[in-house]
């Protein structure tokens, strides 16, 4: 099960969330907050995935750009690790060459 | 895009209305829209699984779909499906592995290629069902061999996709039913993963390992070096996870070198939840392997003092009761004890700042057990205690304890300074609670003599706690007899008020609401806000304040004259003295452990004149309970209460040693000069056996029964017990229902063992065979043993008899049989019963009570059975239950209906057809009423309404309505889940007929 999504820059912005388990608005920006400093801590030679309370994060990053996912025990960690990789490529077809300021200016799109 | 919208926000009230909609989108020609309504129907079927059941064969139209996107959509269901239950879908096994051969075949269309491999997503879906499938099933098993083997095999291209696909395959193969040759393969894959430089794929083979190892622990004999390079690993979560994996493979021998490993990690560690995982495996490992003493106390010392508040409560009780139960050899016990207090003393000496946890369990100690090492002066001990005492950070809950321990100490020696001094500094204390310990502390150094009877377990503890009889307990009970039981009633009234506030409290908010929203919904005119079965509870409740005013006035006046007689030195009657505060502890015991619900049940269902009087029978059924099991045939509901203590006794004499000596400190304080002041200290003590408690009734299943005598004749008097129940369990568990109090949920179920030892074939005993029953079905066989059930729909509750017939010529002995714990039931008691012997060709039964926790239409409960013969054998069986077996008639005027049907707030509303074979609605209804058991309130023209409980007793109404051939159902109750699983069963009905 995939808990929820997240897009988040260096400088530690949101610039997309998704969740899909219910999470208090306030919850949200303290976990957000938290699982952001758990990944900025990392360096790249190790792991990408990280135990977090009672689920799992798998990240990625692209340039300045993180893309976080909480599952629990459930998920298959390298399955939603490619996941990951296979949203980013289908966003770089769809504006072709996607950036940061894609993602942040068509929210909308970013949606669908 | 509706679609979606549907599938993302929709609340689950709406969903009726949508739902054949949606299910007409299911034949749109365009795939996409297709795919969008199946992935409606999941989150549907999440949300609420009642109200999709009938559209299963669409679903399985889904999976057979064209378009492979549908077919993906639909696997989403079935994997949620086939995790609640398997059994019901093996025959779709052959399928789903012919949609993974082409899938891993590369039949499907190039869009769905990642990387150039296909589908990968979906083949982990489908590798994750066929493990569900296949798991514990050989013959499921075999059918998937070949393509678990073909995509292993596909499966090699160096790309992080099919890594993921590996370890999905390799999960799946270690999952079913096992084959040498694929997991000789899977083996190698896992080696090439731990091995592997790639950090990520390293993480996962670990975590196959890990999963792995359960099955097959020579596989870490293989990656033995790779483990332990990876707990060196820079990296803190490759090393948590090895962490995991060792656990896994802990024993005897390696358990010092492992649990030294993660008290390294453990230090290195900041994150709380991290801390406390690893600290309860810590201790957890420490207890099971502990290879000596001095290593056990150690580890444990560093695992307080690490892990400090954060740890889980349980962990420094069961330490506690490690030591003061002790091992077979009373020698070994003593030195344990002996280093315990030894290592405390030396840490205390160093000064370092200790959690406050960890603080607790050395004060206990050193008060306990000081006096085993005789070297050391008590006067240093207390000196330490002492500035203990002094130092700001130690909270006040832990100052109790420390307290309680100097007290102890000083029983054993002569006055001594520092005591004096202790006893000057917090006569003035502004904490209230300290200055109460400083003067009882004060009085008893007064009276020496006293003292030292009034602390005869200091010393001799030990002793008792070892001594397997309990027969301390039975001198208290009778000196309480003795006496007329009076002594103990201060705190078991005390408590019973507090309930009955409680439920003051909790219940007149209810009925406030209630009127609030019945006149908001329309109602004129002075009802009393009472819905039926609320309703009477509330009012009940109402009248009973009343009572209770008074039952704490006398309470009061007790209370009082317990001061006197007892405490004031004016009266110096040192039996009593010396009594009370035994039987206090003893009967706050009684009302702690075995007296909570039995309390409850009295206070509702009995006058207060009979209090007292249960209250003796109850002290006594105890006392027999616990001395001679012999079977004094007393009333029903005693014994039940008997035969729960006798099964916690156990576990529970070594806490009760504990908790009288942690008791008498606290009683004693009650009445002390003080008196009005309500000790926090007392009501500190009693969460802490509460907790306990607890404790010790999740354990009590697990400890083995065979020494407790289960074959006193109890059989003739189940009928009086249900009687008795009948009217004490409503109201009871409407309590639950509004559950804000904490009740020890009682078990009012009774194993009676009337042995039919005539004939093989089972058939139930007489007084259940008058009751409404099912046929009695077989559940398995074996050679030696088998397996038949039947259920018995009482008024009140749904008893699962269990037969077991042993075929063989020669007796069978210690026949386990288990409950697995299920997700929708729970069985009252425990879930485990023995038969001590089955004799040749007979046939044996027992008896479960099984009540609904989650409400579902249909559900398993499963079992197993052990049983010696020649080898060890192990049979499993599973009996499904169904959500009809818990409804029962509710008998209702239509005026209550009225009233109750405009207090209930979920609704659902279907229309059903009706065939033509009941085209009345009186036909209609008795089909229900013969069907389903609901109760017919009324019929007026073309609609009638009905009324039924779930049980223990959440109603549910029913408003039926006929127009052209169709029968509108609408329900309503307080129960969300209840109206759609009826509604499902309604449907299910009136198809049939």
């Amino acid at each position: 099960m995939i808990k929820f999504f997240l897009m988040v820059n260096k400088q530690g912005q949101t610039r997309l969330s998704r969740y899909y388990e219910h999470v208090e608005i306030n919850k949200r920006t303290v976990l957000e907050a938290e699982v952001i400093k758990n990944c900025l801590s990392r360096s790249k030679d190790q792991c990408s995935f990280i135990e977090y309370k009672d689920f799992k994060l798998v990240y990625r990053q692209y340039a300045a750009l993180f893309i976080v996912v909480g599952i629990n025990e459930t998920e298959n960690e390298m399955a939603v690790y490619e996941l990951i990789h296979n949203f980013v490529e289908v966003l770089d077809k769809y504006f072709s060459r996607v950036s940061e300021l894609d993602v942040s200016f068509s929210v909308s799109e970013m949606h669908l | 895009m509706a679609l979606t919208v549907v599938s993302q926000i929709f609340p689950r009230e709406m969903i009726p209305a949508v739902l054949p909609l949606i299910e007409d989108k299911l034949q749109h020609s365009k795939e996409i829209i297709r795919r969008k309504a199946v992935q409606a129907l999941y989150k549907f079927y999440l949300i609420a699984p009642n109200q999709v059941q009938h559209i299963h064969d669409k679903f399985r139209k889904a999976l057979c779909d064209r378009d492979p996107g549908v077919m993906a959509a639909s696997l989403h269901i079935y994997l949620q499906m086939i995790k609640e239950d398997s059994s019901g879908y093996k025959d779709l096994t052959e399928s789903f592995v012919t949609i993974l051969k082409q899938v891993v075949g590369g039949k499907l269309p190039i869009d769905f290629n990642y990387h150039s491999v296909p589908a990968p997503w979906l083949q982990i879906q489908l590798l994750r069902i066929l493990g569900l499938l296949g798991k514990d099933d050989p013959r499921t098993s075999e059918l998937m061999y070949d393509v678990l083997d073909e995509s292993l095999r596909r499966a090699d291209i160096n790309h992080n996709i099919t890594y993921a696909i590996l370890f999905e395959c390799v999960q799946t193969i270690y999952t079913i039913h096992p084959k040498s040759e694929l997991l000789e393969k899977a083996a190698k894959c896992i080696g090439k993963f731990v091995l592997s430089p790639k950090i990520n794929l390293k993480y996962l083979g670990l975590k196959a390992l890990t999963y792995v190892i359960q099955q097959d622990p020579n596989l870490a004999l293989q990656h033995q070096m790779t483990i332990i390079e990876c707990l060196d690993h820079p990296d803190s979560i490759i090393k948590r996870e090895t962490l995991e994996l060792l656990y896994r493979i802990t024993n005897g021998q390696n358990v010092i070198v492992i649990v030294q490993k993660m008290l390294g990690y453990l230090k290195e560690s900041k994150e709380e939840y991290a801390i406390i995982n690893l600290v309860g495996k810590i201790a957890e490992l420490a207890e099971k392997y502990a290879p000596d003493n001095e290593w056990f106390i150690q580890t444990m010392n560093a695992v307080f003092s690490v892990g400090g508040d954060v740890v889980h409560p349980e962990i420094p009780n069961n330490f506690l009761r490690l030591l003061a139960e002790g091992f077979d050899d009373g020698k070994e016990d003593n030195q344990l004890r002996m280093y315990a207090v030894r290592s405390y003393l030396a840490l205390l000496e160093e000064g370092a700042l200790y959690p406050q946890k960890f603080l607790q369990v050395m004060s206990w100690v050193l008060g306990e057990y000081s006096s085993l090492v005789t070297d050391v002066d008590p006067e240093v001990i207390l000196k330490k205690l002492h500035s203990l005492l002094k130092k700001t950070f130690v909270t006040s809950e832990t100052k109790a304890w420390i307290m309680a321990a100097v007290t102890k100490i000083a029983s054993r020696t002569s006055c001594s300074k520092t005591v004096d001094k202790l006893l000057q500094e917090f006569s003035n204390s502004l904490d209230t609670c300290m200055r109460q310990h400083a003067f009882e502390l004060k009085h008893l150094c007064e009276d020496k003599a006293l003292m030292k009877n009034l602390l005869p377990f200091d010393a001799s503890c030990n002793d008792m706690v070892v001594d397997a009889s309990l027969s301390f307990l039975d001198g208290f009970v009778a000196e309480g007899l003795g006496r007329g039981a009076a002594p103990y009633k201060p705190h078991h009234q005390r408590q019973e008020e507090k309930l009955s506030q409680e439920k003051a409290l909790n219940f007149e908010p209810y009925g406030l609401s209630f009127a609030s929203s019945m006149s908001a919904s329309g109602v004129t005119g002075r009802q009393s806000p009472t819905g039926l079965s609320f309703g009477s509870d509330t009012s009940g409740n109402s009248a009973e304040t009343g009572h209770k005013e008074t039952n704490s006035l006398k309470l009061e006046g007790v209370r009082k004259l317990w001061g006197k007689e007892g405490y004031l030195p004016k009266k110096e009657n040192k039996v009593g003295k010396e009594n009370e505060p035994q039987t206090v502890s003893c009967g706050s015991l009684l009302a702690g452990q075995v007296g909570d619900p039995p309390t409850l049940w009295s206070d509702q269902a009995a006058s207060l004149p009979e209090e007292d009087k249960e209250k003796q029978q109850l002290a006594s059924t105890l006392f027999v309970g616990l001395g001679s099991n012999a079977g004094v045939s007393l009333m029903g509901k005693m014994d039940t209460t008997t035969q729960k203590f006798k099964r916690k006794s156990k576990l529970n004499e070594a806490q009760n040693s504990e908790d009288v000596s942690d008791f008498q400190n606290s009683a004693a304080l009650d009445f002390g000069p003080l008196l009005d002041t309500v000790p926090v200290n007392v009501e500190d003590y009693e969460g802490n056996i509460h907790t306990r408690l607890r404790e010790a009734s999740l354990c009590s299943s697990g400890i083995v029964e065979d020494n407790l005598g289960f074959e006193t004749p109890q059989s003739l008097k189940t009928s009086g017990l249900d009687d008795r129940l009948s009217d004490s369990r409503p109201s009871q568990s409407s309590l639950f229902a509004d559950s804000n109090i904490e009740i020890f949920q009682p078990s009012p179920s009774a194993q009676c063992e009337s042995a039919s030892k005539t004939q093989l074939v089972p058939s139930l005993p007489d007084e259940l065979e008058e009751l409404t029953h099912s046929e009695v079905v077989e559940l398995c066989q074996s050679d030696a043993l088998a397996l038949y059930s039947c259920k018995v729909w009482t008024d009140d509750s749904l008893l699962l008899t269990v037969f077991l017939s042993n075929k063989t010529t020669s007796a069978l002995s210690a026949v386990n049989l288990v409950f697995e714990e299920a997700e929708h039931f729970q069985i009252l008691e425990s879930p485990t019963y023995q038969f001590p012997v089955i004799e040749a060709q007979s046939v044996e039964h027992c008896q479960k009570c099984v009540c609904m926790d989650k409400i579902c239409t249909q559900g398993v409960l499963s079992g197993f059975i052990n049983y010696q013969s020649e080898m060890e054998t192990h049979l499993e069986f599973s009996i499904t239950l169904s959500l009809v077996d818990f409804i029962r008639p509710m008998e209702m005027t239509t005026e209550d209906f009225g009233k109750l049907w405009l207090s209930l707030s979920n609704d659902v509303k279907q229309n059903v057809k009706m065939s033509s074979s009941q085209d009345s609605l009186s036909a209609a209804l008795n089909t229900l009423q013969q069907k389903l058991k609901l109760h017919i309130v009324d019929i007026i023209g073309n609609e009638g309404i009905l009324a039924c409980q779930l049980l223990p007793s959440v109603p549910c109404l029913l408003h039926c309505r006929t127009h052209s051939g169709m029968l509108a159902l609408w329900f309503r109750s307080p129960c969300a889940a209840l109206p759609d699983g009826l509604l499902y069963q309604c449907q299910k009905v009136m198809e049939e007929s």
